[in-house]
């Protein structure tokens, strides 16, 4: 079922410099060429009877509805599928037509059941609407002929029913799978009267290859697909439109809504970034903002080891505010911080930020794109001037080679790894750099890497260097491009370096475990081009040199000529929603936002007059400092909005023990999360369906949440922000989110020229966005570069402190997986946990038989840092040498076996790289069992809870 | 001087025992240490007198038929191979009058040469066309295929050279010459013969029609029913890499066509010429929806050129004698001849290739010898599943693509099946139309659902249940199915089944007005 707002011109918008007229009805209309006679019969107001036509899929002609009469043509074209021609003539009605039509649906109707009163999709089933609209009266074949009308529901999949004897064979579903998410997991089994719609080899849903991105149930006219929460619920009766709160592609969606409950999220075919695609997450996995879990009352304690105490918004703000004056007038105006959320949207972290520097009077901000993307933002500032990707996602349909390195686009950014795996489809060609078999290395029937440069952990800047020293050396970089964009002298400089022999592939081949002729192949491919664009993730910067090696893609994109045009580009794939936003916001302790510098006195100038008050020129903590302070006494209290780190960030014990070294600890968030475990106050904030703003995603996109439904616990985050900011002393006030966005907008360059309204009116704007750029910029660097001209930086591979030793033989690196959402706060409360109930160590079969490690036994995982036990799979996907696991849920505690080691720029975590040692257990680990009963602990202290023992 | 004495390799000597022949009269040689070479023909097309024995004597090869293997030693004694009197002697093959009227241009060598044998096919005029066509420009070989009116012999009869010309102007960096030899309609085996009978015919012709376009590979796909067709086209095609017939350098020329047989999937759909490329990338075979034409955008989205075998078999006849020649044969737009198949209830079935122009009733008469059980021809079904049922009153129709319009029929792939009066008709349609059920890809509504709610329909017609309102009901839906379906398997089954109500309304319980 389509989105309760959609409209559908019934086949794609086709983009044609050349327009064409024709006549429907006797009404002029001019259409794209190449647009079918249907898609001009609806642009000229004419509705032509459909049903297995709809505008995101090619047109497929089998329905037989939307017959036309066109003048001088003989019998009766579908609509659909005839392209319309210059100066044609059609009708859309005639008797005759009328009476194929009503034929047609006859023998629909003769196979499907009448239960219509007491279906799902009544209201908003295409079938039941077409009947209607040719009038059927009477279905003269009876109902005893041979029917489909005894079909088993298929009710395997947590989200989606399957009820075949619903379905009339449209092959929506199989075009949208294949299409639109680029699986194939659907097909049409059978022929004639038996066609039917099978997933994999006639398996249920949950077994085949489905990945529940949820395009087939869009897709469907019918109730055959439909969302088991209208099922349940019924019929939704309003609709929002909003932005995703998962990842950084950030798709549009339809909430849809009956009373304050929301019964589903649809992508919005208006997207900009998702063009009305969705995955799992987006589309099913909302059910954690209603769980039993989420905690809606304000709380507070003394101590950890105290019970929490519901309290009332005024007393816990109150309470807030006196402790972080009593800390700051005991300890100094340092001694308090806060952590931005890149879950929250753009408005309430920069007033966090705002309240940092304006209320606590220091610049102890910090966000967790510290230990994400932090080096991104410094590598790219540094060669190109703008701490953001290039690109917008659509510029990958221009792409040649797609090179993507330290990134599973399938897993962690599933809509913009279907967009790209169209354009694989369309015959762009493919290089992975990536020390796991991903799925883009091969997933038939369509994608296959044709170079998978399968490195060992750490070793990126090596092979980097190691492909720019084949183009450099083979004579295949573009110098015309690179000495007029950039600084000749410093080009020159960077070409003598990595054409020194210890960057040839021989040379480099034993650092990286990569053949030299799989490098120098990758390497001509990519110079070869014509268009290559970069796409990276975290396997590029959560490294001791994370900063150099996208110093070191910035150089080769620029080398080769790939930048400033469609097609090509650095291009970062941002983990969270609004990290690209949290950095932009001001949300580090060096930085105001827009990415000027905090010593910067005339940037300082501005913001104290808008605010009123002095600002302190010295940057603040970072948050690892953050926890180091804490350790040493010298930093008490902390405001942490949204934010997880005792989960997420690395080396779990250290940042237990700092939390536990301070006074007041305010968690802001949905749930008692791992760090709410360690505080003192809890304020319940809100999730993205109960509060307006704005995220911005990947592609430096700024769109528009929207406010669904009131806020559960009764306060938007940035009212909580702006409440305590007042309590302290420094006042604001704000009576709408768009209010915070102009403040923004005034105090930010790059975002001069953004408004609600704008937002609103065009669906999104890509910053920069500006007097020079009123609609925004979607390409950046065209003709030169932000910075002026391209800066070229050596990058001297300098291997990491964390080596494999005798007692730690093994590498571990780290990743996530489709279902699952970075700490899994959110997804762990849906039912996506079917597809992933634990986190699982990944093991090549050579290490395993070596360590007596079967699939499916318990393994311990242990370094220098710390151990945890998790359940083995055995799988060629992983390099010998090296293990991998998520960090999905916390008891696996992953982050406590990762180590301090970080990037030597922004101290972002080295979390791909850790040394361990794999040995089989039957048991816990001792850390693990101190988790489980603290947590037990934490829990039973909550309001409510029955201690245990008493 | 050995005696040549041949015995058929075609199918349908070889479902009536020419294998065992074959051998018999190899063994019956040795054992009388009398020297013959044998050689393994094709089919002369009289299925009739199958497995068809020839002996080549002075005057001509003399026909012996039919031969079992036990007539074999019998033969010999009769002195066979010196073409002496025997009860199964026809006497010499060109003068029987079956074999003797027809006009045969396409099928000249079949039954004649050893199919697989370059020398014979060289030594006949085979690979004349194709040097003719190797001194012409791609426009001027199409120019002559246009002149030579030859129109698309699979049944849909789109005139060949307006099809190649639109492959030839459609720009692309890659297009194919493809083959359809999914040849399943009942009551036809003329690809079938020609490609066991004459297999580097076909190969000519699609490496012509490869120069015509500019296209580098060709596909032949070939019903997977056809085992002895495929091992005849393998052969052949291997021997023409190896003589520089097919490859990168064509004779010299620098052209280059690669060619392969690729087995079909075993369903009817897959001879509908968008599901056969579907079928041959690798798909489920399912209709596609024209425009693009396969001309524009067919194998793979490229340009190419999709061809009955018999069409593309007639083409080194129109480059060898000239277009001229060929279209001198036949009547009104249905130029050259066309190899009608006489199947079903009828004496003498077998291939008969004739100018177009002779009636039905020649071919069914003349040719067949009337039905095989003596009584009277009631219905003759033309063109395959797909075509009309022509009663007893239509049988002066001439065979040629307008005149069989005209009278709401097919003259399809030239198959003819044959009835006597004991046929029910109510059964025929009720036939065609579970055939259409069994053979319906499935993607389009009128004949996804509407041909089994046909055999419903049908049934009920038969069984008398609301029989007028199920005949109305018979005419809408057919109405639908004819204007309505996405290919012509939905599109034209009304063709057989309205054709029984129209001429046979009394199998039907009805009065010749539908009431």
């Amino acid at each position: 079922m389509q989105s309760i707002i959609a409209s559908d011109l019934g086949t794609p918008e086709r983009k044609s410099g050349k327009s064409i007229s024709l006549e429907v009805n006797g009404v002029q209309v001019t259409v794209p060429e190449g647009s079918s006679v249907m898609y001009a019969a609806n642009v000229a107001g004419m509705k032509v009877p459909k049903l297995c036509a709809t505008d995101n899929l090619e047109p497929f002609g089998s329905c037989r509805l939307c017959l036309v009469e066109i003048d001088g043509r003989r019998g009766y074209p579908a609509s659909c599928t005839t392209p319309a021609e210059a100066g044609m003539k059609v009708r859309t009605e005639s008797p005759k037509l009328a009476d194929l039509r009503r034929g047609v649906m006859e023998l629909y109707i003769s196979d499907h059941p009448l239960d219509c009163l007491t279906c799902p999709a009544n209201g908003h089933c295409e079938l039941q609407d077409m009947a209607g609209v040719v009038g059927l009266r009477e279905v003269r074949y009876g109902y005893d002929g041979k029917n489909h009308l005894h079909e088993q529901k298929d009710e395997s999949n947590p989200y989606f029913t399957f009820d075949p004897s619903k379905c009339i064979v449209c092959s929506r579903c199989v075009r949208a799978c294949e299409e639109v998410q680029g699986t194939f997991a659907l097909t049409i089994d059978s022929r004639g009267f038996d066609s039917h719609v099978s997933p994999g080899q006639m398996q249920p849903f949950m077994d085949s290859e489905c990945v529940s991105c949820g395009a087939c149930v869009q897709a469907c006219p019918t109730a055959t697909l439909m969302e088991k929460s209208i099922v349940e619920m019924g019929q939704p009766d309003r609709a929002v439109k909003t932005t995703c709160a998962y990842c950084g592609v950030g798709c549009s969606f339809v909430a849809e809504i009956k009373g304050n409950q929301v019964v589903r999220m649809v992508p919005n075919k208006d997207g900009h970034a998702n063009h009305g695609h969705s995955c799992v997450k987006g589309r099913f996995a909302f059910g954690y903002t209603t769980h039993p879990d989420r905690i809606l009352k304000p709380m507070i304690r003394q101590s950890i080891e105290d019970r929490w105490k519901e309290v009332s918004w005024e007393e816990a703000i109150g309470h807030t505010a006196s402790e972080f004056k009593r800390i700051q007038a005991k300890f100094g105006r340092s001694s308090v911080g806060a952590i931005t959320s890149s879950r929250c949207t753009n408005e309430e972290t920069f007033l966090v930020q705002k309240m940092v520097r304006a209320a606590f009077g220091n610049n102890n901000v910090d966000t967790c794109a510290r230990v994400c993307h932090s080096p991104t933002g410094y590598g790219l500032k540094t060669t190109l001037g703008t701490s953001a990707g290039t690109q917008a996602f659509d510029s990958v349909m221009d792409a040649d080679v797609i090179f993507i390195i330290g990134a599973n686009p399938t897993d962690a950014h599933p809509v913009f790894a279907s967009q790209m795996k169209r354009r694989l489809r369309e015959g762009a060609t493919l290089i992975v750099a990536d020390p796991r078999a991903i799925d883009l290395i091969r997933t038939p029937p369509h994608i296959e890497a044709s170079h998978h440069l399968q490195l060992r952990p750490g070793t990126n800047v090596a092979l980097i260097n190691g492909l720019a020293h084949v183009i450099v050396t083979e004579g295949m970089a573009n110098d015309a491009y690179a000495n007029e964009r950039c600084e000749p002298q410093e080009y020159q400089a960077w070409k003598d370096f990595v054409s020194q022999p210890k960057y040839s592939p021989e040379a480099v081949e034993p650092i990286t475990g990569v053949p030299a002729e799989t490098i120098r192949g990758a390497a001509r491919l990519f110079a070869k081009g014509p268009n290559s664009a970069i796409y990276y993730g975290l396997g590029v910067t959560e490294h001791s040199q994370g900063s150099t090696m996208v110093i070191g893609m910035a150089n080769l994109s620029m080398a080769t000529g790939n930048m400033g045009r469609e097609g090509v580009g650095v291009n970062p794939l941002r983990g969270q929603n609004n990290v690209q936003g949290a950095c932009d916001m001001g949300s580090f302790p060096h930085e105001l936002s827009g990415y000027r510098h905090i010593s910067d006195a005339k940037t300082r100038e501005l913001f104290e007059k808008e605010w009123g008050v002095k600002l302190d020129a010295e940057p603040g903590l970072r948050i690892p400092n953050m926890f180091d302070a804490a350790l040493d006494g010298s930093y008490k209290g902390m405001y942490i909005q949204g934010e997880d780190f005792v989960q997420s960030d690395p080396n779990t014990q250290h940042i237990e023990a700092a939390l536990r070294n301070m006074e007041c600890i305010v968690v802001q968030d949905l749930f008692l999360n791992e760090t709410a475990k360690f505080a003192h106050v809890f304020l319940p904030g809100s999730t993205f369906l109960e509060k307006d703003g704005t995220y911005t995603n990947a592609e430096r996109r700024i769109q528009l949440i929207r406010k669904a439904i009131p806020p559960v616990a009764g306060k938007a985050d940035w009212e909580i922000t702006m409440d305590l900011s007042n309590a302290l002393g420094y006042p604001m006030q704000y009576d709408h989110p768009s209010q915070i966005m102009d403040e923004i907008a005034r105090l930010t360059p790059t975002f001069a020229g953004v408004n609600f309204e704008k937002l609103d009116k065009l669906g999104s704007v890509q910053w920069p966005c500006n007097d020079s750029a009123p609609e925004g910029t979607p390409t950046m660097h065209i003709g030169k570069f932000v910075r002026g001209k391209g800066h070229f930086v050596l990058t001297e591979y300098v291997a990491t402190d964390e080596r494999t030793t005798s007692r730690f033989p093994l590498i571990l690196t780290t990743g996530r997986i489709l279902s699952q959402y970075n700490v899994g706060a959110q997804t762990r409360r849906t039912e996506n946990v079917m597809w992933h109930e634990e986190d699982i160590l990944e093991i090549h079969p050579h290490d395993a038989e070596h360590r007596g490690v079967i699939d499916g036994a318990w393994v311990s995982v242990a370094s220098r840092a710390g151990e945890i036990v998790l359940r083995a799979r055995v799988s060629e996907r992983i390099q010998p040498g090296v293990v991998y696991t998520t960090f999905h849920h916390p008891d696996t505690g992953t982050n406590v076996i990762t180590t301090e080691n970080s990037d030597w720029a922004t101290n972002c975590p080295e979390y791909k790289v850790t040394a361990v040692e794999v040995t089989p257990v039957s048991k816990l680990s001792v850390w693990q069992e101190h988790y489980r009963e603290f947590t037990d602990q934490q829990e039973a202290l909550l309001p409510g809870k029955v201690i245990r023992g008493q | 001087m050995k005696t040549a004495v041949y015995v058929p390799r075609d199918s349908s000597a070889l479902s009536m025992g020419a294998e065992s022949v074959a051998r018999t009269i190899r063994t019956e040689a040795a054992n009388r240490g009398v020297e013959i070479d044998l050689i393994r023909n094709g089919s002369r097309g009289m299925a009739w007198l199958e497995p068809l024995v020839e002996v080549s004597t002075p005057k001509g090869r003399v026909a012996f038929g039919p031969v079992s293997a036990k007539d074999v030693p019998g033969l010999f004694e009769a002195g066979f191979v010196k073409a002496d009197a025997h009860s199964l002697n026809l006497g010499l093959t060109e003068e029987i009058p079956y074999f003797k009227n027809q006009e045969r241009l396409t099928f000249a060598r079949v039954g004649i040469t050893d199919p697989v044998s370059l020398p014979d096919y060289t030594n006949s005029g085979g690979f004349v066309g194709l040097a003719n066509a190797l001194k012409l420009s791609g426009e001027q070989i199409i120019k002559e295929v246009t002149e030579s009116g030859l129109r698309g012999r699979g049944g849909a009869a789109f005139p060949t050279g307006i099809k190649w010309k639109t492959a030839y102007d459609a720009p692309a960096d890659q297009k194919y010459i493809v083959c359809n030899a999914d040849e399943g309609d009942s009551g036809t085996f003329s690809d079938r013969m020609v490609m066991e009978g004459d297999p580097f015919l076909l190969i000519e012709g699609m490496t012509i029609a490869s120069l015509a376009i500019g296209a580098t590979h060709g596909y032949i796909y070939l019903r997977s029913e056809y085992p002895h067709a495929e091992r005849a086209l393998n052969e052949a095609i291997a021997t023409a890499y190896q003589e520089g017939y097919l490859g990168n350098d064509i004779r010299g020329s620098g052209k280059t066509f690669h060619l392969e047989v690729r087995r079909g999937a075993g369903a009817y759909i897959c001879g509908e010429e968008t599901a056969l490329l579907e079928s041959l990338e690798g798909k489920r075979g399912e209709i596609r929806y024209r425009p693009p034409l396969p001309a524009v955008a067919g194998l793979f989205g490229k340009p190419t050129i999709l061809n009955n075998v018999i069409t593309l078999a007639s083409i080194p006849t129109i480059f060898e004698n000239g277009p001229g020649f060929y279209k001198n044969h036949g009547m009104g737009r249905s130029r050259g001849t066309l190899p009608f198949q006489l199947a079903g209830n009828l004496k003498r079935g077998g291939l008969v290739e004739k100018a177009f122009g002779i009636t039905l009733r020649e071919l069914l008469y003349d040719f067949g010898g009337g039905s095989y059980s003596g009584r009277p021809i009631r219905a003759v079904q033309v063109g395959g599943p797909l075509g009309a049922y022509l009663p007893e009153s239509q049988f002066d129709t001439p065979m040629d693509y307008e005149s069989f319009t005209a009278v709401r029929a097919l003259l399809g792939h030239g198959g003819l099946v044959a009835f006597d009066d004991t046929v029910d008709m109510a059964r025929m349609a009720r036939f065609a139309m579970e055939f259409c059920a069994n053979e319906s890809c499935g993607k389009c509504t009128p004949c996804r659902i509407g041909s089994t709610r046909g055999v419903e329909v049908i049934d009920k017609i038969i069984q008398n249940r609301n029989r007028e309102a199920n005949v109305e009901l018979l005419h809408d839906l057919c109405d639908v199915m004819l204007n309505g379906s996405l290919c012509g398997l939905g599109g034209l089954i009304p063709y057989p089944v309205l054709s029984a109500v129209r001429h046979f309304p009394q199998d039907f319980g009805i009065a010749r007005n539908g009431k």
